[in-house]
């Protein structure tokens, strides 16, 4: 997959089938095709070799509660290292901005002063690094949250309580054009009104707020209705980060000779259409880079039972 | 599961089929079937009842602010409300250094104010007790100022004739204040109920045994509030708003003589008043006899 069929797939598009599949990858693709014998073996194989484990989730998680923690103490017991709240802070000192947020407040109040973009361009360069999208599975508590829920919506799914009802990806390029054409016409920031990161880390810093009803609403829409459907198909600050995250190095890598193709990693996924490659006679190469709206929340690669999905720093390999 | 979910299974199956026959002409889109083509419809009807649905629940957070009809009081240094609403990027920075925690967020119930910055002066004043606006140093957005922009709006009558002099720093080398507008003004709106007019003094808690509010006595502590329940009055005439006022020449007691001989008393607001709300507070009347009109501008 390109770099532009990527961002494409972001915005809303559905993926495509490659257009051309190296001499190597079409072996590969060959030689995988077997009986149903065969394939049951190794399938057996590859789950006694490699029994589910929940590594990257329990460090993820562990990361998004000791930032959030990090941000609340600093303001109980005064220690003062992550002053203020996602949408913006002070780390030991250092102006850090969330990137929607500064969007939002430079649409709507168009004066920029120096602080603002200080922190603003910190926080870019730190997504850069960290993946862009990392943002929403190891920072921002509406996920974890929403994860927890998640949890509770597939198992009415699977007592056929509830049904999942997809909406189409574009919404949320539509949602994000919107919000943005709104702060500058309004001269508001709309989006901070519904922005549940923003509602749930003031909460934690601040103490409850009435606000908090209208997270429990979107969690109970996710849960009867939708599932993830704020994440999927909503959240700009996924979608800013999204944009960050197509120019990270980091990011999940797809392995096509390890893969057995059962699908596991696409039922655990966030954003399953990044993950359309894995799909038997998909991939177009040996290694592909998983698209920037990947979450880097590391679920497909503890799911994978035969190592076929890794974390990975673009040209460190080559540096090593 | 869902219709859709199946189908998306059914058409993965259908791909996957297709790829056991080597097709190097992959990507070439076949005509949906008619199942696949209705479920897509409902889909896009789907969306678009989702964003029509959040970008209106959105859009009611304009209600609270259109009408404006609660005029909050922001901290010092704050620019025009609109230019505030837009700026605040509703990270409460400012609320994490007020030594007596005087700001706090507002809530859900302000529409777009939501995370936005106000001051309830009645329960906790802002009484400069960091000495140097710490709340502005803090912004990060310049939604709390030292200095406006020019080309940011400014109402006559907001801006302070001159600097405003903090009594507690009065024998400091810079006695005054980086703060070159007022947040608000204020006003002895029951003039019936106000101590000092009636004659009357004052023993005691100023607001009771309850208030949590806090204050800055200098003579007892420079550098640490102390709750104000726990700094008793006495008073043969009552002139708490003119005594704790932190700002200089702000307020004063105007005495009247009257024909007979008898003196009449009246707080009297003066130009310097920046509208920090310690008279509000610490009247120990209730409802309070002098108030802050949050945002408006000195007009006399």
């Amino acid at each position: 997959m390109s770099a532009s069929e990527r961002l494409r797939v972001m915005f809303g598009a559905a993926p495509l089938k490659p257009e051309r599949i190296t001499p190597a990858a079409q072996q590969v693709h060959k030689l995988k095709r077997m009986t149903k014998a065969d394939f049951e073996a190794l399938k057996q194989h590859a789950r006694d070799h490699q029994l589910v484990n929940h590594k990257w989730r329990n460090r993820r998680w562990a990361v998004l509660i000791l930032v959030n923690l990090l941000f609340t103490f600093s303001f109980w017991l005064d220690i003062q290292m992550l002053e203020g709240s996602l949408t913006a802070s002070r780390f030991v000192g250092f102006h850090l901005i969330d990137l929607n947020s500064a969007l939002q407040v430079m649409l709507a109040h168009r004066h920029v002063i120096v602080n603002l973009f200080i922190g603003t361009a910190t926080v870019f360069v730190l997504w850069v690094a960290l993946g862009g999208r990392s943002f929403c599975s190891w920072v921002c508590p509406y996920h974890l949250v929403a994860e927890w829920f998640e949890w509770l919506h597939l198992r009415l799914v699977a007592k056929k309580l509830v049904s999942d009802h997809e909406f189409h990806r574009g919404a949320r390029s539509v949602f994000w054009l919107a919000f943005a054409l709104l702060a500058v016409l309004s001269g508001y920031t709309v989006f901070e009104t519904i922005s549940p990161t923003g509602i749930l880390s003031r909460a934690l810093i601040y103490g409850p707020s009435l606000a908090l009803g209208w997270v429990l609403l979107l969690l109970l829409f996710e849960v009867l209705y939708s599932r993830r459907a704020w994440c999927r198909y909503v959240c700009p600050i996924g979608m800013t980060y999204g944009m960050v995250g197509a120019v990270s190095p980091l990011r999940v890598e797809y392995r096509l000779e390890h893969c057995f193709h059962e699908g596991d990693c696409r039922k655990v996924c966030l954003v399953p259409h990044v993950l359309d490659v894995v799909i038997k006679g998909r991939a177009a190469d040996l290694k592909t880079p998983i698209g920037p709206d990947c979450t880097r929340c590391g679920l497909c690669v503890d799911v994978c039972p035969s190592g076929a999905l890794v974390f990975d720093i673009k040209g460190l390999n080559r540096l090593l | 599961m869902s219709d859709d979910t199946r189908d998306d299974d059914r058409a993965a199956a259908a791909d996957e089929a297709a790829a056991a026959n080597p097709a190097p002409t992959a990507g070439s889109r076949r005509p949906q079937a008619p199942v696949r083509r209705l479920s897509s419809r409902r889909r896009f009807i789907r969306s678009a009842f989702l964003i029509g649905g959040v970008l209106g629940l959105a859009m009611l957070g304009y209600v609270p602010v259109a009408g404006a009809h609660r005029s909050r009081l922001r901290p010092p240094g704050a620019l025009e409300e609109a230019d505030f609403l837009s700026s605040c990027i509703k990270c409460g920075q400012c609320v994490q250094v007020c030594p007596v925690a005087a700001i706090r967020l507002d809530d859900i119930d302000s529409g777009f104010g939501i995370g936005v910055p106000s001051i309830d002066a009645r329960a906790q004043a802002c009484d400069f007790s960091c000495d140097a606006v710490q709340c502005i140093l803090a912004c990060p957005t310049g939604s709390l100022t030292y200095r406006k922009p020019a080309s940011l709006a400014t109402r006559p009558g907001m801006p302070l004739a001159r600097a405003p002099l903090l009594k507690a720093k009065a024998k400091d080398a810079e006695p005054t204040l980086n703060l070159p507008e007022r947040i608000g003004v204020a006003r002895l709106s029951r003039p019936d109920s106000c101590l000092a007019v009636l004659g009357k003094g004052f023993r005691g808690q100023a607001r009771g045994a309850g208030f949590r509010g806090r204050l800055r006595y200098v003579e007892r502590d420079r550098w640490r509030p102390v709750a104000v329940r726990d700094h008793p009055y006495e008073r043969d005439l009552c002139n708490l708003c003119v005594s704790e006022c932190p700002i200089g020449e702000a307020i004063t007691m105007q005495v009247t003589v009257a024909a007979d001989g008898s003196r009449q008393h009246r707080p009297q607001v003066l130009e310097q008043c920046v509208g920090c709300g310690v008279c509000e507070m610490i009247c120990p009347v209730d409802p309070a006899a002098i108030v802050i009109d949050a945002r408006q501008p000195w007009a006399i």
